[in-house]
């Protein structure tokens, strides 16, 4: 492997690792129950809310008094000080802004700065964006166009203002408060994120996403997704997410829950672009979500497609319930690890319903130092008759000082059900190299070019927006030959 | 405009090259021929650029320039190109995507505007019917799964596109049958000229009853140790590099 060619490519600046100047507004750091109560009246939320706030921080406050964080990831941190971290942090603002214009245009310089334009005048065409900075929504777009067709899309604060039918029906039925450490946390102190409820029959006309921005320092933020798509819809999601270049490390702890009820459709992609840390493995984000999805009806699907380049540390398993009746779940993943940057990722599909079927393509591209671990489960239970998985990790390694790890975990309960998985690990060889350059392809280009073709699985089940972001953070030049 | 003097090549401690002299103008068609192991491809990969051997001595001049200093993509964009003995599979990253890719760089280290898709796809099916290419290969990652001939017919191919000064063909003809070999030589006639060289490494003989030369070199256990027309060909298919051998042996001093 020229080295040459791989400084260029894994040397590349974090682009968006600036600081907005902004007047905060912060609760002061540690947690106990009159921060959750601080956060809940700062959110003026109803009793119920705060209710199930505080069953989950009682829940978690055992675990971390058992010292019951898990262990169990193929990575390796110095003990987080839960009292340390601010757990809510929001720029100032006299009222929710009530429209665009409303909104701090110093906000709106930093999303335009991160090529999310929210002025009316340059929105994204096709795509609505609900902002979320540090704890809170700070715009959302296309909102009314959205309201026509009976979509719900807006800040999850608004949606247990508006909707606390919907929010109290669908949370936690996905992942419960108590699902495990992380989500414990998250349920006890999530500040914001995104609501969207797609109703009956309808497909959603444009891609719904939520950009997630980390600004304030020491802050951590806890977002929460919920969406559902009622009986015969279809919604596609997208998620993008930066933070400044810091040297002490942050943690990000998100909890998503998607629910797809009969027929219908939910395609739910992340590019995760989280501040890597340096190249020596100074600071960075720790990104410790929990995604879980649920086809409740029968024929519903849903499809979770990552593309993971940020964060110092990933831990997070996007999972499919299958529970109706022919219903599909998909997985499909790139996560690279580059400089010190550790990735334990993968997927669990449940497989509960007849004739389900699920798909995993998971691609670890490791670089510098980095460590990639894919963990999946695939778990076919006693009454999935008929049930089906796919299963293919592939490993791309550059140089000789990192790692790549496969743990597929297996359990069939059922005879019927066929089980395939394919493994692979391979080296980006000096022949495909000189091939390249011979050609006139710069070595850079060359190793870019090599490292998109490994992940084209993956890439063409992005959206177009996303699939030209992706391949421009392997640092690929595009020209239009995705898909 | 390429002048080889005394160059002297070496892997892994053990000297391949041991002197090679040669000079081509363009125009000109040079094969070399030689045994197994007597050092062809490792010339076609060292004027390309290959990082993996030692040069030890000598020098090489391309159009006045050291060669030997310029990285690999450097002297593609100049104009060298190497049609691979076994050219490389890159999964996921289709023909034409590659030869686009490969196509840009070049035009723009020419000064020349990259070309977009449509020209691009004009272009590449003008060329595709010179070495009479399926369209289907264009879609299919670069090599992936291709025959040995079509692999061939796609190196000729993207000789075509990247329109080279200086085009090595490193036993272009290994693995053909005699009509994949053909169309080959068709391809590679039909893009001589007065501008362009070549240097045309074979085993045999029977490549160059296609691809006529202008010159042929022999090249035995890392020396040129006999210069000639077309004649020496045929000698050489009828005798076998034996017999250039045992003249060696014998200490006469080669000549044709």
């Amino acid at each position: 492997m020229s080295s040459q060619a791989l400084d260029l490519l894994t040397s590349q600046d974090y682009k968006w690792g600036f600081v907005t100047d902004i007047e905060q507004e912060a609760i002061p750091p540690g947690l106990n129950e009159d921060i959750i109560h601080l956060i809940a009246a700062k959110k003026v939320e109803p009793e119920w809310m705060l209710d199930w706030r505080l069953k989950a921080y009682r829940y978690w406050q055992r675990l971390e008094k058992s010292e019951a964080e898990p262990t169990w990831a193929n990575v390796h941190y110095p003990p987080i000080d839960y009292q340390n971290i601010v757990y809510y942090s929001a720029p100032k603002a006299k009222d929710g802004p009530k429209s665009l214009d409303e909104v701090d245009p110093k906000l709106l310089e930093t999303y335009e700065k991160l090529g999310i334009p929210l002025s009316e005048q340059k929105l994204l065409a096709g795509v609505a964006v609900d902002a979320v900075f540090d704890s809170v929504s700070v715009a959302t777009t296309f909102k009314d166009k959205l309201a026509e067709l009976g979509i719900i899309f807006c800040s999850f604060s608004e949606a247990v203002r508006e909707h606390p039918e919907l929010v109290r029906k669908y949370l936690g039925s996905v992942v419960p408060y108590n699902d495990n450490f992380f989500a414990a946390l998250n349920s006890a102190v999530f500040s914001d994120g995104s609501f969207c409820y797609v109703p009956k029959g309808v497909r959603c006309p444009m891609e719904l996403s939520t950009y997630f921005r980390i600004n304030a320092k020491d802050t951590g933020q806890f977002e929460r997704t919920l969406i559902i798509a009622d009986e015969g819809s279809y919604v596609s999601y997208l998620e993008g997410c930066t933070a400044p270049r810091r040297d002490e490390n942050q943690l990000h702890a998100a909890v998503v829950e998607l629910i797809a009820l009969e027929n219908a459709q939910i395609k739910y992609s992340t590019v995760q672009n989280w501040y890597p840390g340096d190249k020596e493995g100074k600071g960075g984000i720790y990104n410790f979500v929990t995604k879980r999805g649920k086809c409740l009806g029968k024929n519903s699907k849903i499809s979770w497609t990552q593309v993971e380049t940020g964060s110092a540390i990933t831990w997070k398993y996007p999972s499919c319930i299958l529970q109706g009746d022919n219903s599909i779940g998909e997985f499909y993943s790139v996560a690279l690890t580059n400089n010190y940057q550790q990735a334990d990722t993968g997927t669990k599909m449940i497989h509960i319903g007849k004739n389900t079927k699920s798909t995993i393509i998971s691609k670890g591209i490791s670089a510098g130092h980095g460590q990639n671990t894919y963990r999946g489960l695939v778990k076919i239970l006693k009454g999935a008759t008929g049930a089906r998985n796919y299963s293919q990790c592939d490993s791309l390694l550059m140089g000789d000082k990192c790692g790549a790890h496969t743990f597929p975990y297996l359990e069939v309960n059922n005879s019927s059900a066929t089980v395939e998985h394919e493994a692979s690990t391979s080296k980006i060889s000096e022949d495909q190299l000189f091939y390249c350059r011979q050609r006139g392809i710069s070595a850079e280009d060359a190793v870019s070019m090599i490292v998109s073709g490994f992940c084209k699985q993956v890439f063409r089940e992005l959206p177009m927006e996303f699939a030209v972001e992706a391949q421009k953070l392997l640092g690929v030049s595009l020209e239009g030959s995705v898909g | 405009m390429l002048y080889i003097r005394d160059l002297r090549v070496s892997a892994a401690g053990h000297e391949i090259l041991r002197g090679i002299d040669l000079n081509i103008n363009a125009g000109e068609v040079h094969a070399i021929m030689g045994p197994n192991g007597s050092g062809k491809s490792t010339l076609a990969q060292v004027l390309a650029g290959r990082e993996d051997y030692e040069i030890t001595g000598g020098e090489v001049l391309y159009d006045g320039q050291d060669l030997l200093q310029m990285t690999p993509e450097d002297r593609a964009r100049e104009g060298i190109f190497l049609a691979f003995q076994y050219p490389i599979e890159i999964p996921g990253v289709s023909t034409a995507y590659f030869l686009r890719a490969a196509v840009n760089a070049i035009r723009k280290h020419r000064g020349l505007e990259e070309l977009d898709a449509m020209d691009f796809l004009g272009l590449l099916k003008e060329k595709m019917s010179l070495v009479e290419m399926e369209q289907t290969l264009l879609n299919r990652p670069i090599n992936e799964g291709f025959s040995g001939g079509e692999k061939k017919r796609n190196e000729i191919l993207q000789m075509a596109m990247l329109d080279p000064k200086l085009a090595i063909l490193d036993e272009t003809d290994s693995g053909l049958d005699i009509d994949a070999l053909k169309i080959v030589a068709n391809g590679v006639n039909g893009l001589r000229n007065s501008e362009r060289a070549m240097i045309v490494i074979t085993h045999y003989q029977r490549l160059l009853n296609y691809i006529i030369p202008d010159f042929i070199h022999v090249l035995v256990d890392g020396r040129i140790v006999k210069s000639g027309d077309r004649q020496l060909a045929l000698e050489l298919e009828q005798k076998g590099y034996s017999w250039i051998e045992q003249q060696l042996q014998g200490g006469q001093p080669v000549s044709s």
